[in-house]
């Protein structure tokens, strides 16, 4: 560890709370329909769309109108996307003649991209056609952070309106989501990026010549050693910056290439890689700053930052020491930093990032659900790679997804305020709103999907053939590859352990699952909380009013989350990176 | 016997209560009861399954026998010691049941037949409706208003108050109640509730805890607890594929041990017990709740709406002062005012007398040699006094003073205006006294404010309850007492369908209001209210329409209500958070024991250096059971209740009970691996 690195960390501390207000407020005018800077030119547009969709934009909906319409569209969009991998071929904007895609690797596709996974069970730069690239999938990027930041307002419209029956408008919500945060902001971001270097074209791939040709040897099939000389090398391009954008700012995480963030044309300086940490955090943060202010209480807002960022800090700080000291069982080689060598474990890092960035991206993809990488999470030491996993295992609420951070917080706030609130001796109150049994029971049962889908889902694939035969290192690490995979597709993150052979008839199967149960059946029951919170009277604050803007708050809102994130999974943790941390300490590893 | 004056003794103590306690814990193992429990009964599941297991293998020879069966053995107490603990809160109201069914003899009633007749029947047969007799040392039969006569009535029965109280037709003294006793003279009676539905047979079904249901705060913590149950199942019962994986498979007693001390036991098995006993600790205090979710709305309510007479002040008001008029010797002001109450039987007159005693020295004379004329208070004169030897002695209020002088051109002079006015924004009532129309000066009644008043509203500011008190007063008069007791806020003038008005207001901005009420015209707004203290005083309508029924008759115990009611939401609180904090000590107990036969580097987790991981798994299992017996007496008693604003109660009980709850277990867990090492135990 050295000051430069956290000098470094503490710069994007300073850059994510910078951003928070001005993000926040520009949301709120944004959600609440006030005047911005960009009406002048987007209010026809809107305007022109509703007329085109035949959508009322005055109308609003009940939580069950608002949750079909969800689903509707979510489903639609699905399909549309399953049916595009299938046919690509036959579509424009395929210059290298990708076939079509396969149905399992095809469903699991659309289905992660639909619920802002991203989950990559293929290697994209040999899969998918620019169309697909383009019209498939980041549409997707838009559409599936659109719908998370709409359930967000939906349900903050919940908690903020009194004796209300409707929560807003789906269609609404998303039409202006799209057309003013995401759009402009991705427009802008994407130029930036080209300034960094991001290639940007519909060529087909460059072919080069290597300067000296290379040997590559292997078995074949018949178990007899191969050999093959290569000469030439295919340079994939394609439209990487505009996809870029929404990768990072909407929290989706699905790279261009399969090398994520960690291929040059994707993310090729320091700059690149600082802005896209910051573009992961930027929507979640604003949208704290968002809840407090829709609520009338910006101090409340600001508490959930405080217990998000204190939850981060653990991370970073854990990742990045275990990273920067390097492997214990290289004892005698110098693994200290210095002006030649960055030291650490650099295994399955890129030298341009070094280890405080690469350890801090790998806690920020993760603590939201990103997913993006620019370095391999499965070559992180034992506990350096805990970090990511563990952060998942939470729920993704430290900042989190766009929109689903704070919704799946929200619901760890109810909780928390159900659990202590009992303590100041009044029926637990939420901003002035009882939080009775109806509200725990829906919060308990979107809690409960998470833990159920990955738990059930890893424990079978751990004693089954057709689980573990995906797994590339035995011991605690296989299962620590196997979790990771249910984990990280149950919660929306898409990122990687990598090692583990994902594309497999079951693995396509049940993580494509995964993610539609992670992401759909916990939203329906916040909608329920946000629609039953809406029809709820306020009742005014007192003495008597459990703080929800102190310090202690924080506190016990990151209580909650360590408790029910971490003593739920505690066991498997403790058979997966924890024992092979204490074995790599015995002079084990696999 | 009075079944409602109890002694501070701890239950504990009193052996037929813990005998019958014991019984009932096993009595309550049947699963059909346990159902309603889902935390107790995913344990009753695990204590059967692990109970065959040990069966089968005694009968094949299996190893590790003395450990599976303690460890059986302790699941089975960790379900009594969470049935003991409702039982014992059971208890103490089954005994008090007990106690009132005996006073609830049969009792013969003579009732009136549609022709006029009378006639004998018994009276449990009585039905609303019925019209009976009751004369002098009979027993009342049921439930009713007097519609004809007076009489005193031993209510001790009901309320432990010894002393009779009075009955009578009209007004808001005509409720009686079954069961209690006629000591003179003879009423009509109207009986107003059907059998089995008497005022004895709800208290009974109350304090028995039969009719108990979930409050909505239980219930909604109830469902949290089986959320976490449902949790910990999942990550137990997907360990043994994960362990299976690991090469470390792990046998069924310690999947059942770790599942038991995972899930909230300790709340689960003290949920209802907490309950129970906060509606104890109301009976206790002679409180009839009629619902836990009256105790419940008590802990949240924001408003208190006290009438003024009775609960803020002294019951009446008395003469504090004399103020003489100029000229005057004050000496002879109190003579001429106690001369004109003598005959005053009011409270106030009386005051008067009394005052002018202790000032003076002025006797109370015996007039009865003299010739004297009472002349008494007319709603025409508005004035009371004396006509003695030829002299004419008057007080009253001022306008009727100032008419009454006027009529032989006589005037009340500026300075007395003067102290008129003073005594009245003062919160005072003046009366002023005339002897031959001259005015001598004033009388002033105050009113006097209870002791400790504003302490107690002090408190519930912190608590951040507002206090508003009630009164028939003038405002000037009424701001001075809100301001001499210290309430948030008054309403004077107040007509009972102003109070209705106000509790509606209240109530729209979201607030809850708690008020006591006895008189019939109080009915509609008790009911209104979401806490209504009815006294037992009052009228039937009054106690109908209440969620509370005071047997004291004592309005300032709504204040007592309200901390029972918080008291009651905080210890469930607190111990949830206390055994939601134990899991992680017991991880750290369990899992490096688990599997620390196959890996041994997992020790490193063994924080406690317990001895073995045999000892480890008992040791949390055994601390998971006594825990539930240890915070009995907590559960019973309720946690301390400290007036103090919700971020100080918190933070101190998240101190205690949070930060507490994450120590405690790791060092009883150690105390107990002790203990077992040192036993020889496993």
């Amino acid at each position: 560890m050295s000051a430069n690195g956290w000098f470094q960390i503490g710069l994007f501390v300073a850059a994510v709370f910078l951003l928070t207000k001005p993000l926040g407020v520009f949301m709120v005018r944004v959600f609440e329909r006030e005047k911005t800077f960009l009406d002048f030119i987007l209010r026809p547009i809107e305007r022109l769309i509703y007329r085109l969709a035949g959508v009322d934009e005055k109308r609003e909906m009940r939580w069950t109108e608002y949750g079909v319409a969800m689903l509707v569209f979510s489903g639609v969009s699905m399909l549309l996307l399953y049916l595009m991998e299938r046919v690509q071929l036959w579509l424009p904007l395929n210059p290298q003649k990708f076939t079509n895609l396969e149905s399992y690797l095809a469903w699991n596709t659309a289905a992660s991209f639909t619920t802002n996974t991203n989950w990559q069970a293929y290697t994209p730069e040999t899969t998918m056609s620019y169309l697909t690239q383009m019209a498939g999938l980041a549409y997707h990027n838009f559409t599936s952070a659109a719908v998370g930041i709409a359930l967000a307002i939906a349900l903050i419209r919940g908690i903020s309106r009194r004796e209300s029956k409707t929560i807003g408008n789906f269609w609404v919500d998303m039409t202006r989501c799209l057309l003013w945060v995401l759009l402009p902001a991705c427009l802008l971001i994407a130029m930036i990026f080209v300034s960094q270097g991001v290639v940007q074209n519909l060529k087909p791939y460059a072919t080069a010549q290597l300067v000296e040709p290379q040997t590559i040897t292997g078995t074949g099939a018949d178990g007899k050693p191969t050999s093959k000389v290569v000469t030439q090398q295919i340079i994939a391009t394609g439209p990487v910056a505009s996809q870029e954008a929404i990768k990072m700012f909407g929290t989706n995480g699905g790279g261009f290439f399969n090398a994520n963030s960690a291929h040059p044309f994707e993310n090729p300086t320091p700059f690149s890689n600082f802005l896209q940490m910051i573009l992961i955090f930027a929507i979640p943060a604003g949208l704290t700053f968002t809840l407090g202010r829709m609520t009338h209480s910006p101090r409340h807002g600001w508490a959930v930052w405080a217990a998000m960022l204190s939850l981060f800090l653990v991370g970073v700080s854990t990742a990045y020491w275990a990273e920067a000291r390097g492997n214990p069982l290289l004892a005698g080689v110098d693994q200290q930093a210095s002006a030649t060598q960055s030291g650490g474990n650099m295994e399955g890092k890129e030298v341009r990032f070094g280890i405080t960035n690469s350890a801090l991206f790998a806690t920020v993809t993760t603590d939201a659900s990103c997913g993006a990488i620019n370095g391999w999470h499965d070559s992180f030491t034992p506990l350096g790679g805990l970090v990511p996993l563990t952060n998942i295992l939470l729920g993704e609420v430290v900042f989190g997804g766009v929109g689903s951070g704070l919704y799946g917080m929200l619901v760890f706030v109810i909780l928390a305020v159900f659990l202590a609130g009992l303590m100041v001796g009044r029926t637990p109150e939420y901003l002035g709103k009882k939080i009775e049994a109806y509200d725990v029971k829906m919060a308990a049962l979107a809690i409960l999907i998470f833990p159920l889908t990955v738990l059930l889902f890893s424990a079978v694939s751990s004693v089954s053939a057709f689980g573990t035969s995906s797994i590339s290192n035995p011991g605690p690490h296989g299962l620590s590859q196997i979790f990771y995979a249910f984990t990280s597709a149950t919660g929306n993150n898409g990122s990687a352990f990598a090692g583990i052979n994902a594309n497999t008839q079951w693995f396509n199967a049940s993580t494509g699952i995964s993610t539609l149960l992670g992401r759909f059946f916990a939203v329906i029951p916040i909608l329920a909380i946000a629609g039953n919170l809406a029809r709820k009277k306020t009742v005014p604050q007192s003495a008597g009013t459990f703080p929800v803007t102190t310090p202690l708050f924080s506190m016990l809102l990151v209580s909650t989350v360590l408790i029910i994130g971490a003593l739920t999974f505690f066991p498997v943790l403790s058979l997966g990176p924890i024992l092979e941390h204490l074995l790599m300490l015995a002079g084990r590893s696999f | 016997m009075s079944p409602t004056v109890h002694s501070r003794t701890s239950s504990f103590t009193d052996g037929a209560l813990v005998g019958r306690a014991v019984w009932d814990s096993v009595l309550k193992l049947d699963p059909r009861l346990m159902w309603r429990n889902p935390v107790m009964f995913v344990v009753e599941v695990g204590a059967v399954a692990a109970s065959i297991d040990l069966t089968h293998g005694v009968m094949h020879h299996a190893a590790g026998f003395a450990f599976s069966l303690q460890i059986t053995i302790w699941l089975w107490f960790t379900l009594l010691f969470a049935n003991f603990a409702e039982a014992m809160a059971e208890g103490r109201g089954k005994a008090q049941a007990d106690t009132l069914r005996k006073s609830r003899a049969e009792t013969v009633a003579h009732r009136f037949t549609h022709d006029g007749e009378m006639e004998e029947v018994s009276g449990a047969k009585l039905r609303a409706g019925d019209i009976v007799f009751v004369v002098a040392g009979e027993m009342i039969p049921g439930d009713g208003e007097v519609i004809e006569g007076i009489a005193s009535v031993d209510e001790s029965a009901i309320t432990g108050e010894s002393a009779p109280v009075i009955r009578e037709s009209g007004g808001d003294r005509s409720a009686v109640t079954g069961g209690t006793r006629v000591l003179s003279d003879q009423i009509k009676v109207k009986i107003t509730s059907n059998p089995g539905e008497t005022f004895i047979d709800r208290m009974i079904k109350l304090v028995e805890g039969a009719e108990r249901q979930k409050t909505p705060n239980e219930i909604a913590l109830n469902i949290l607890l089986a959320g976490l149950t449902i949790l910990f199942l999942l990550a137990v019962v997907t360990l043994q594929p994960f362990a299976v994986y690991s090469g470390a498979p792990q046998s069924l007693f310690v999947l059942v041990a770790l599942l038991v001390c995972l899930i909230p036991t300790t709340i689960g098995g003290l949920l209802s017990a907490i309950g129970i006993a906060g509606m104890d600790r109301l009976v206790r205090r002679n409180v009839l709740a009629m619902s836990g979710r009256a105790v419940e709305a008590a802990g949240d309510v924001d408003i208190l709406l006290l009438d003024k007479t009775g609960t803020i002040t002294l019951g009446n008001r008395a003469a504090t002062i004399f103020v003489p008029s100029p000229g005057v010797d004050e000496k002879d002001l109190a003579s001429a005012a106690q001369l004109a109450s003598l005959a005053d039987e009011t409270p106030e007159g009386r005051s008067i007398v009394v005052l002018a005693k202790e000032k003076y020295g002025l006797r109370g004379r015996d007039l009865s040699t003299r010739e004297a004329l009472f002349v008494p208070f007319t709603a025409q004169t508005r004035m009371s006094g004396v006509n003695l030897d030829g002299v004419e002695i008057r007080k009253g209020a001022k306008d009727a003073i100032a008419k009454y002088v006027a009529e032989r051109g006589q005037r009340v002079s500026a300075e007395t205006e003067q102290a008129v006015a003073e005594i009245s924004n003062g919160g005072g009532t003046p009366l002023l006294v005339t002897e031959n129309w001259r005015v001598l000066g004033v009388i002033a009644l105050t009113d006097i404010v209870k002791g400790g008043m504003r302490e107690r509203f002090d408190h519930l500011r912190a608590m951040g309850i507002r206090t508003m008190m009630i009164t028939g007063d003038n405002p000037l008069t009424a701001a001075a007492i809100a301001r001499q007791a210290g309430v948030d806020d008054f309403l004077a003038e107040a007509k009972p369908e102003d109070k209705m008005a106000l509790i509606k207001r209240e109530q729209a901005k979201g607030k809850l209001v708690a008020m006591t009420g006895d008189g019939t015209n109080d009915a509609p707004a008790l009911a209104q209210a979401d806490v209504g203290v009815a006294m037992n005083t009052g009228t039937q309508a009054a106690k109908e329409a209440g969620n509370m029924v005071d047997l004291d008759s004592n309005p300032t115990k709504l204040i007592e209500i309200v901390e029972i009611g918080k008291q009651l939401l905080i210890t469930r609180g607190a111990l949830t958070t206390f055994s939601v904090a134990n899991d992680v000590a017991k991880y750290f107990a369990i899992i490096p024991a688990m599997f620390a036969g196959a890996f041994p580097q997992l020790n490193v987790l063994n924080v406690m250096h317990l001895a073995t991981p045999q000892s480890a798994i008992l040791s949390a299992v055994i601390f998971n059971a006594l825990i539930i017996i240890a915070l009995i007496p907590l559960a019973l008693r309720g946690v301390r209740y400290r007036p103090l604003g919700a971020a100080a109660l918190l933070r101190r009980n998240v101190l205690i009970y949070g930060l507490g709850g994450v120590v405690a277990p790791f060092v009883g867990i150690k105390l107990i691996d002790v203990i077992i090492r040192y036993m020889h135990m496993v």
